[in-house]
């Protein structure tokens, strides 16, 4: 392989995490609800993701409890903010502490553990093209599901009649109640799948990228992907644009800086969402269209007998 | 109603007082075990820094038995959480507290000087009372062996170093390294990447991708994660581990890696406060005192490169060999360090110049 296609290989490597945790918080924010947790929830995925492989000898199994745990995770957000009618800002935070607490405690027997990665998964024939045929076509399982989710939500938010529902959730939960829709079902769903692409997006960290299990390993990618889904202004293909862009600079940056540019390196660290944040305001200028995609009633308590 | 909230208040704060009060009576008893306290600044399953500390603590424990009784506070963040938390070991009967990082050094202060009859010890910090000492190990030094090693096995004479933050501790690492790959092999140069993070396993393997697509064939690491030392095993290149022995992560790329050994200093220091010899010193130990070591060498090295590392080690531990040997130049080619002479104390604490051999520039 030569070495554009490596530097594109960990390019995709950068940007796949975040992408898996910006669209689940994205499908979320659309039904109306906030949860600051993506970084508790990515950590859980990326423990019981690492033990579940650890323990059983494969993926098939890591990646599925992944994604049951971070949507556990984001059960117990369900249930303390639609149904108990907690303030959906503080729990959050609180997920994402109990996450980094948790995790360290399921992972202290994994410390330390190595792991074989995650396989890539070679398409016969394309994946020898080359420059784009291994970036492209020679990767892993999780990434073409990182890809196939992206049109997945846009299909679903753009094209059928539940995407309608939860979109008229997120914008007018009371009119969609009085409509008959059930507010809290669609939010839970919501929510669920949101933490169920964190756990995959954490699950990737572990398995993939660095196949290993550490203390809060995630490093503050929740928060990025959390960031990314506003500048993206909710817009599941500006998320997609948003996470390689912010893969892009990083390995960029780090190119840059190992082939002895002069540029200070604190600059350098910073340049990724430097770049990602300057993009994604620059296409999304138009503040109107801004305001139609923001779903209405985001973060805000909604309880059908009142 | 509002009165007889704070009365109840105070009453529930003179009974949380009550058992301290007690701890601090008992501490006279001559029988009484001597109670130790450690602030670590991450979970002790770390495996690198705080994992090597609380190794130290339970050498301590194995060696007195019942003469000590040892307790540890994890994931101690560094600021105002740190005081309290020094602040209640100390209330609570301790008679020796190690704080074991950088950041602790001004709430271990302020702590010591509040009480005069508790022993402190803060690690890696310069501040000092009649009741703190401050320890700290050369690392550098493993990092001068790490060179050696290094020297030996490069075939494309690039060396590709993972650093953290530009500070001095790390830039002394890279210049060590440096100076003793290039007495070897003076075409030898190093690529240094900051990753401005102590921990970020993910980034830190980017960054060795990027050093070994830039042509690295060793990797140098002053960060914490194993992730590099996994990328340099499938990559094929060879690596040095950091603070603990990452050899599992790669068994082929891994030639060695500089391990910090705490115990026999807490041993002797908790020694001394049993004795009663103890006083503030300030300890800064490296290979000779075993508080620097080098995890077992791979089997795959070429023979010369291992005898070369073990000859430098000896050289260094009865002080003929010293890491920074004049004449060092630094990039512009000025001599900064005359022949026959060594770079002080001083001026390794401070040093914010990178030597001859480094590319690109300190980030100021």
């Amino acid at each position: 392989m030569d070495i554009l296609s490596m530097i594109l290989m960990s390019v995709v490597a950068a940007a796949t995490p975040l992408l898996f945790a910006g669209l689940g918080e994205l499908v979320t924010e659309k039904a109306g609800v906030l949860n600051l947790g993506v970084e508790g929830m990515m950590l859980m995925g990326a423990v019981i993701g690492f033990a579940v492989t650890a323990v059983t000898g494969t993926a098939f199994l890591g990646i599925p409890a992944a994604a049951l745990a971070g949507a556990a995770m984001a059960g117990l957000f369900a249930l303390l903010t639609l149904n108990l009618l907690a303030n959906q800002v503080a729990t959050g935070l609180a997920l994402t502490l109990f996450g980094v607490g948790l995790s360290s405690l399921i992972g202290q027997d994994f410390v330390g553990t190595p792991l074989d990665r995650l396989p890539q998964l070679d398409i016969p024939g394309l994946s020898t093209v080359p420059v784009i045929g291994p970036v492209l076509f020679g990767q892993d399982a999780l990434v073409y599901l990182s890809l196939l989710a992206v049109g997945g939500v846009v299909w679903f938010l753009a094209r059928t009649r539940a995407g309608l529902v939860l979109k008229a959730v997120g914008e007018n939960p009371a009119a969609a109640h009085r409509l008959g829709h059930s507010v809290l079902g669609v939010r839970w769903l919501a929510v669920l799948f949101g933490g169920a692409m964190s756990g995959i997006g954490g699950a990737y960290l572990s398995l993939a990228y660095t196949p290993l299990w550490a203390e809060n390993m995630t490093a503050g990618r929740g928060w990025i992907a959390l960031a990314l889904v506003v500048f993206a202004t909710w817009r599941p293909g500006r998320v997609l644009l948003g996470a390689y862009l912010f893969g892009g600079v990083t390995i960029a940056q780090l190119h840059a800086q190992s082939a002895g540019i002069d540029i200070p390196s604190q600059f350098m660290s910073m340049l990724p969402y430097v770049a990602t944040i300057l993009v994604l305001v620059l296409i999304s200028r138009d503040a109107t269209r801004i305001r139609l995609n923001a779903p209405a009633s985001i973060g805000k308590v909604f309880h059908p007998g009142g | 109603m509002r009165i007889n909230r704070r009365r109840f208040t105070q009453l529930s704060l003179a009974a949380a007082a009550t058992p301290a009060a007690f701890a601090i009576g008992g501490k006279a008893r001559a029988a009484d075990p001597l109670k130790i306290g450690f602030v670590y600044v991450g979970p002790i399953g770390d495996h690198g820094w705080t994992y090597q500390h609380d190794q130290g603590r339970l050498a301590v424990e194995e060696e007195f038995g019942d003469q000590v009784e040892t307790s540890f506070v994890e994931n101690v963040s560094e600021g105002a959480d740190a005081e309290r938390v020094i602040n209640q070991l100390a209330t609570t009967g301790h008679g020796l507290i190690f704080t074991t990082s950088f950041g602790f050094m001004n709430p271990t202060l302020k702590v010591a000087k509040r009480h005069p009859d508790v022993r402190f010890e803060h690690a890696t910090g310069y501040k000092r009372a009649d009741n703190l000492a401050t320890y700290a190990a050369r690392f550098y030094e493993g990092r001068t062996v790490s060179g050696i090693l290094a020297a030996h096995v490069t075939k494309t004479n690039t060396i590709g170093y993972i650093a953290s933050f530009p500070i001095p501790e790390v830039v002394r690492g890279i210049g060590a390294f440096t100076v003793a790959a290039r007495r070897i092999n003076p075409d030898l140069q190093v690529k240094v990447v900051w990753v401005n993070s102590w921990y970020d396993p993910g980034k830190e393997a980017d960054a060795a991708k990027a050093l070994i697509d830039q042509g690295a064939d060793v990797l140098l690491q002053h960060t914490d994660s194993p992730a590099p030392v996994q990328v340099a095993e499938e990559r094929g290149v060879k690596c040095v581990g950091q603070a603990s022995d990452m050899s599992r992560f790669g068994p082929t790329a891994h030639m060695t890696a500089v391990v910090d050994d705490w115990a026999p200093y807490y041993k002797e220091r908790v020694k001394l406060a049993l004795d009663g010899g103890w006083s503030a010193t300030d300890t800064w130990g490296g290979l000779a005192s075993g508080m620097v070591k080098l995890s077992p060498f791979n089997g795959n090295l070429p023979a010369e490169a291992i005898s070369d590392a073990e000859a430098a080690i000896a050289a260094i531990e009865s002080g003929e060999r010293h890491a920074f040997d004049g004449p060092v130049r630094d990039q512009s080619g000025t001599v900064r360090v005359p022949e026959g002479e060594h770079l002080s104390d001083e001026g390794l604490l401070g040093m914010d110049w990178y030597v001859e051999g480094v590319q690109g520039k300190l980030p100021g």
